[in-house]
This record gives structure tokens, sequence and C-alpha cells, in this order.
């Protein structure tokens, strides 16, 4: 395949920064977007430029890290992947294909397409955890769990904290990955416990590191690569509605 | 306003509090549809009795501040999603993930609050402080200021336009405002979203339907 790219290219957190153009020749089809991103930047190298800088890890779907703006979507034109697994098969021959970081002010860019995702890790170090040793999973029967919402606390566990949901976010809210959490630990008598603090403190750092509310669009679950849904935020809602009304000081 | 969840959950019930109104509102209306001479008379009956009840006007209170206080924290909820995102995207397709409708509220907002402002000046205005005539009921004449504002097309099309424009506002805003308030119907999640729908959709159909009918059937 050949192919256009216009990518992001930003020296520094303080830089400016602008869209390149690049150009390459003889892509599988079935080369990974990351995988032609080395290959882009290889030849980079060879011509003495700077490599782009982008982020990843597992390369499997699981670590979260890899997202980007791929065409105008986070994680690229398909849906339920993240970024590492979106294939060139998915373009067509002679595409030119947009990449851009997360463009959310609580995600500074740290330098081309890598953000600074850490606003998600104090969001849950003020509250999106038990406070006690869980241990390892437990014997089966010892913590009775409704099925159904062990399945629901499931959904909302699969969620990778990949920024994705803030970034197609008309009004860069975390919700869905705030309201993940919640929903998760909630759910489970481990974390019930401590319910009205979590919902607390987790909300409150998510306004605090300048996410914008959520306006129930629909956005952030049509692109989470983990389809977490959005019956989470209401979860989260009737939780902060819960802890605000009703419990105890 | 400190938190985002209960900012929007003074949007929500803002929201869902005029939802109220219109239905009463809608129902006033609708007595525009009976045949003209007693239709005449009772329209005007009903007007009076509204305008004449302390109750009412405690409602009519409520629902000015309603739309004061849903407009501007709207104003102020808006710039801060705004202010979150400084640098905008070069390239990006919203389209594939949410409805044109669920992205500009605000737009949409503002065409009813303009719809509003029009609306207020041509009845309200006209009912209180206007030259309107007595009907043979001894009541002020609010039917006849009625049929002389539907008698031109322009504005007729503009409630046409304005009512398209709150149904896709209440397209939205009613399953919004409900997922506001934490309602996760699960079995019912369908029979939910119909009722939104169908909500949205009546209601701004009926108050669409009631300016053309007049305009071509009650003004004769
Ligand atoms: C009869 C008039 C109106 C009714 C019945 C109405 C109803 C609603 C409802 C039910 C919501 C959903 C609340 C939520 O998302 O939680 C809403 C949201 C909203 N309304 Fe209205 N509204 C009206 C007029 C207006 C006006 C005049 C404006 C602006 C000047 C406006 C701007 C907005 C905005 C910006 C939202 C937030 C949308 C969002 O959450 O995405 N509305 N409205
Ligand atoms: S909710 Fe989905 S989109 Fe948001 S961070 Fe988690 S996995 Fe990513
Ligand atoms: S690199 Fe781990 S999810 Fe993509």
């Amino acid at each position: 395949m050949d192919l256009k790219f216009k990518i992001w290219r930003q020296d520094g957190p303080e830089a400016a920064g602008r869209m390149e153009d690049y150009e390459l020749t003889g892509i599988s089809p079935d080369m990974s977007l990351l995988e032609t991103l080395d290959v882009l930047n290889e030849q980079l190298i060879a011509n003495g430029e700077t490599a782009i800088a982008f982020d990843h890890d597992c390369r499997e779907g699981i670590c979260g890290t890899c997202g980007m703006f791929i065409d105008g979507r986070p994680h690229g034109p398909l849906t339920g992947i993240t970024t590492c697994q979106l294939h060139m098969r998915s373009f067509e021959d002679g595409a030119t294909i947009h990449v851009e970081p997360w463009r959310v002010d609580a995600f500074p860019v740290i330098r081309d397409l890598v953000v600074d995702r850490s606003a998600f890790d104090r969001v849950i170090q003020a509250g999106g955890f038990v406070s006690v040793n869980a241990g390892t999973a437990p014997e089966a029967n010892s913590i009775p769990v409704r099925r159904a919402d062990a399945e629901r606390a499931f959904d909302a566990a699969a969620c990778i904290g990949c920024g994705a949901c803030a970034a197609v976010c008309k009004n860069s809210s975390a919700m869905l990955f705030v309201a993940a959490k919640v929903s998760h630990l909630s759910l489970l008598p481990q974390g019930r416990v401590e319910a009205v603090e979590r919902v607390r403190g987790t909300v409150a750092q998510m306004d605090a590191e300048g996410f914008g509310g959520c306006t129930n669009t629909g956005a952030c679950e049509a692109e989470c690569p983990k389809h977490v849904s959005m019956e989470h935020i209401a979860r989260m809602n009737w939780e902060f509605v819960k802890a605000t009304l009703f419990s105890r000081e | 306003m400190q938190s985002s969840i209960a900012g929007k959950l003074w949007m929500a019930a803002t929201g869902l509090f005029l939802c109220l109104f219109l239905l009463v509102h809608l129902f006033g209306n609708l007595q525009l549809f009976l045949p003209r001479p007693q239709g005449q008379l009772q329209f005007n009956f009903y007007s009076h009795l509204l305008s004449s009840n302390p109750l009412i006007k405690i409602a009519g209170l409520a629902t000015y501040a309603g739309i004061l206080g849903h407009a501007v924290l709207s104003l102020l909820l808006t710039r801060r999603n705004r202010a979150a995102r400084s640098v905008p995207y070069a390239y990006s397709r919203p389209q594939d993930a949410s409805p044109w409708y669920a992205r500009n509220m605000g737009i949409l907002g503002t065409v009813l609050l303009i719809f509003l402002v029009i609306h207020m000046k041509t009845f309200w205005y006209e009912y209180h402080w206007g030259a309107v005539g007595v009907d043979s009921g001894g009541h002020r004449d609010l039917y006849a200021v009625v049929l002389a504002a539907f008698d031109r097309e322009w504005y007729v099309a503009l409630y046409v336009v304005a009512m398209a424009a709150m149904g896709y506002h209440l397209l939205h805003g009613v399953e919004s405002a409900f997922r506001t308030f934490g309602f996760q119907p699960r079995r019912f999640a369908r029979l939910a979203h119909r009722l939104g729908v169908a909500f949205a959709v009546g209601v701004s159909a009926l108050f669409a339907i009631i300016p053309v009918y007049v305009y071509l059937v009650q003004r004769w």
C-alpha cells in the first residue's frame, strides 16, 4: 500500500506544534498502524531526522497506553479496538491518514503523539480503590455476589484507562472512565463500604483536573475500545445523588 | 457551581420542570382545535381563568425562573466545557460517534430563547397591555390575537421551525435528564427510550400543528 500521513509534531510540552506530511510506499495491509509508524520512524532516523514519539506497551489492547486520534476518531475508524489493534487493511490504498494526540487540556502533550494521562491516576488515588487488602481471588462461595451485579461490575472493569472517552467527548469529559471505576467497585461487596467517599473523591478530582462535564452525548460509549456502557454514568450519578442527599456524615 | 455533576443535575431538574410546563401549556393550546364559536369562548375563558388564578401566577413565576436558570446555567457549563479543550483537533469526525442535536443543545436552546421572546411579545404582552377586544362572554379576546398572529405565513413558519428545534432539543434532553438523575431502566430500557422519543416528537408536533391548523382552517 502507498499511504500519506499528516502527523502532529511537537518538540515538547511548551513548544508550538504543527501537522507534518509524510509518505510511505510498499506498506503491507497486514501491518498494524503502530508498525507502520515504526517503519516511518526508521526512515526518519536514517535521514537524520527525529523519530515521531508515540506511546505503546502491550500492543494487544490491554494496557491502554497507545491511544491517539486517527482520521478524526479515537483509536481510528473501527470500533471496539485500541490503536495497537488497528491494521492498515482498514484504510484505502493511497489514503491520507491524520494522526493527532488526544486534545484534552487535562492530558497535556509531552511530545508529538504522547500525552500525560496521570490525571487519571490522580482520580484513582482520590477514591478509585478498596482501602483494605482484599487479597487474591477469594474462594468462590465465601463472598456471594448477585450474578447480574457481577456481570455489570465486569463490564465496568474492562476499562483500560486509555482516555478515548475524554478525547472524543465534545466537553472533554472523563465521566465514562470515572463512572467505570465508581460503578465497578460500588457494585461489589468489598467496594460498597467506601461508595460514598469514592464517588465524592473521584468526582471532585475529575473536576479539579479540568475535565469538562458530561452532557450524555454518547460519544464516549460509541468510541470506547472496551464498549464500557453509559449505564455506568447513570449509576455514578445515582451514587452521587445518594451520597449528597442521603448519606450520614 | 462546585461539582460538574451538581451542575448537570440542576440542568436536568430545570429542563424536566420546563417539560411539565410544556404539557400544561399544550393542554391550553389544544382548545384551539375546537370548532369556532364555542372554541373562541372556551379559549378566552380558559385564558382568563389562568391569568386570574394566584396559583398559576406562582407557577408562571417559577417557569420564568426555570427558563432563566436553565439558560444561564447552560451558558456557564458550556463555557466550562469549552475551556477543557484549548487546542481543537485538526481533523475530527464527531458525526461518527453522536447525533448532531446532542452536540448542539446550546444552539437549539438559543433558537428556543429567541422564539420565546417573540412569542411573549405577540401573546403575553398583547394580552396584558395591547388593545384587545372583548368576546360575547365578556372575556378579553386572546383568540382574536391568535388568529391575527397566524394570519401571516412567516409567523406560522417561525413557529414550525422553532418547534422543530424544540423537538430535537427534547429528543436528546428528556433521555439525558433521566440519565443524569441516575435512572437506569434496564429491562425497560427500550420502552423508556421510546417514551422519551414519543414525548419529544409528540409534544413538539402538536405545538407545531396548531398554528398551521389555525392558518388553514380556523381563520375562515
Ligand atoms: C421550553 C423550553 C425548554 C425545555 C423544555 C428544555 C428542556 C431541556 C431538557 C429536558 C434538558 C436535558 C437536561 C440534561 O441534559 O440533563 C435540556 C438541556 C439543555 N438545554 Fe434546554 N430546555 C428548554 C429551553 C432551553 C433554552 C432557552 C436554552 C438556552 C438558552 C436551553 C439550553 C440547554 C442546554 C445547553 C442543555 C444542556 C444540554 C446537554 O446536557 O447537552 N434550553 N433542556
Ligand atoms: S471508559 Fe473506555 S474509553 Fe474511557 S478510559 Fe476506559 S477503556 Fe478508555
Ligand atoms: S499498546 Fe497496550 S492497548 Fe495498545
